[in-house]
C-alpha cells in the first residue's frame, strides 16, 4: 500500500495544500494548471455524479479508481476538499481523511488565527503534522525507496 | 484502519465564568473606544462573524453533522447541537414564519449577560450582538445567507432573549474558471 499525494482545496477552488510522497509520474503541467484541472474535474465528477445517480444520494462522490491508482475524496459541509490518492489496495478511507480534517486542518490552520482563509496554507506546524499523521497510517505502508 | 490521535483532555473546557468576564471586558472596552451604541453593535457582530467562519470548521469536526436539507433541520442543529455545544444551554425554536424562512431562538438564561448591568444611556446597544455576527459568519459557510438580529433582550427588561434568523438565499459553490 500507498499514499501518493495529496490536495486540499477550498471551497472557492483554491488549492490550498498539496503534498506529494510517493510520486512517480509527474503531470509535466505546472503546479497551478494541475491545481485547476483537478479542481474542474472534481467539481465536474461532482456533479455527474448528482445527476446521474438514479437514486437519493447521501455521501456524493467518494472514491474513483483506475487500472493504476485510487482517488480518494472528502468533502465537509463547509466545502473543503480532501483528495488523497493511494494504490489500488487502499480500501475506504473516509475516516482517515475526516480525520485529516479534524484533528490536523481544524487544530492547525483554523485555529490558527494567522492563518487566513482562503490563503496557501504555510505553517511549517500544519506540514510537519500532516507529514508525521500521513507516514504513521498503516495505508502508507511502503517499501521504502 | 483509522488511527486515533492523541488529544489532551480537553483544552476546550474552560470556566463559563472566564468566558463571560472576558466577554464583558470586550464589550466594555469596545464601549469605551467608540462611544457609539450602534458602532459598537457593528464591531460586535463583526468579530462575531470572524468567530463564526471558523467555529463552524470545529463544530462540523466535532459533531460530525453533515449539510442540512432544510431551514427547520437548520434550526434544530443550531439550537441542539451548537448551542449546546459552546454555551453549554439549548434555546427554544419558535415563532416560525409561515414560509418557514424565519424562525426565533430564545434563549433563558444568556451565559453572556451574567454579570451585566446595562447602564443608563445604553439603550441601543445588544450586548450579546457578537452571537449573531457568529451565526452568521458559521451559515455563510454551509452555503447559508442568513439574517440575525435581536428582537429580545433581558438586558432590556425581556423576559427572555430572542434572536431572529431570516433565511434569505442560498450561496452557490464556487464554479472553476472556464465552465459553465
Amino acid at each position: 500500500m500507498t499514499v501518493y499525494n495529496l490536495y486540499i482545496f477550498d471551497r472557492e477552488g483554491t488549492c490550498l495544500y498539496y503534498h506529494e510522497w510517493n510520486r512517480r509520474n509527474q503531470s509535466g503541467i505546472c503546479k497551478t494548471e494541475e491545481y485547476k484541472l483537478m479542481y474542474g474535474m472534481l467539481f465536474s465528477i461532482k456533479s455527474f455524479c448528482s445527476r446521474m445517480s438514479p437514486i437519493d444520494q447521501k455521501d456524493g462522490f467518494m472514491n474513483l479508481r483506475t487500472n493504476k491508482f485510487k482517488l480518494h475524496f472528502y468533502e465537509t459541509p463547509s466545502g473543503l476538499k480532501f483528495v488523497l490518492n493511494t494504490d489500488l489496495s487502499v480500501g475506504n478511507i473516509r475516516d482517515t481523511l475526516h480525520q485529516i480534517y479534524s484533528s490536523i486542518y481544524l487544530e492547525y490552520v483554523m485555529k490558527n488565527p494567522l492563518c487566513v482563509q482562503g490563503d496557501v496554507i504555510e505553517s511549517e506546524l500544519f506540514q510537519t503534522k500532516l507529514d508525521d499523521f500521513v507516514r504513521g497510517l498503516p495505508i502508507f505502508a511502503t517499501k521504502l525507496s | 484502519m483509522s488511527r486515533q490521535t492523541t488529544r489532551a483532555v480537553d483544552p476546550r473546557k474552560v470556566s463559563g465564568e472566564l468566558f463571560t468576564l472576558t466577554y464583558g471586558s470586550l464589550v466594555a472596552q469596545l464601549l469605551k473606544d467608540y462611544e457609539n451604541d450602534d458602532e459598537v453593535n457593528k464591531q460586535l457582530d463583526k468579530m462575531g462573524y470572524n468567530i463564526g467562519v471558523r467555529l463552524i470548521e470545529d463544530f462540523l469536526a466535532r459533531s460530525n453533522v453533515g449539510r442540512c436539507q432544510d431551514f427547520r433541520e437548520t434550526a434544530d442543529v443550531i439550537a441542539k447541537v451548537g448551542f449546546k455545544m459552546y454555551l453549554g444551554l439549548t434555546p427554544v425554536v419558535a415563532n416560525w414564519s409561515p414560509a418557514g424562512d424565519e424562525f426565533s431562538l430564545l434563549i433563558e438564561n444568556n451565559p453572556l449577560i451574567d454579570f451585566v448591568e446595562l447602564p443608563e444611556g445604553h439603550s441601543h446597544l445588544n450586548f450579546s450582538n457578537i452571537l449573531c455576527g457568529a451565526l452568521r459568519g458559521a451559515l455563510e459557510m454551509v452555503q447559508m445567507d442568513v439574517a440575525v438580529w435581536f428582537v429580545q433582550d433581558q438586558l432590556k427588561g425581556d423576559n427572555l432573549t430572542e434572536l431572529r434568523l431570516r433565511f434569505i438565499k442560498r450561496l452557490e459553490d464556487a464554479v472553476p474558471a472556464g465552465e459553465d
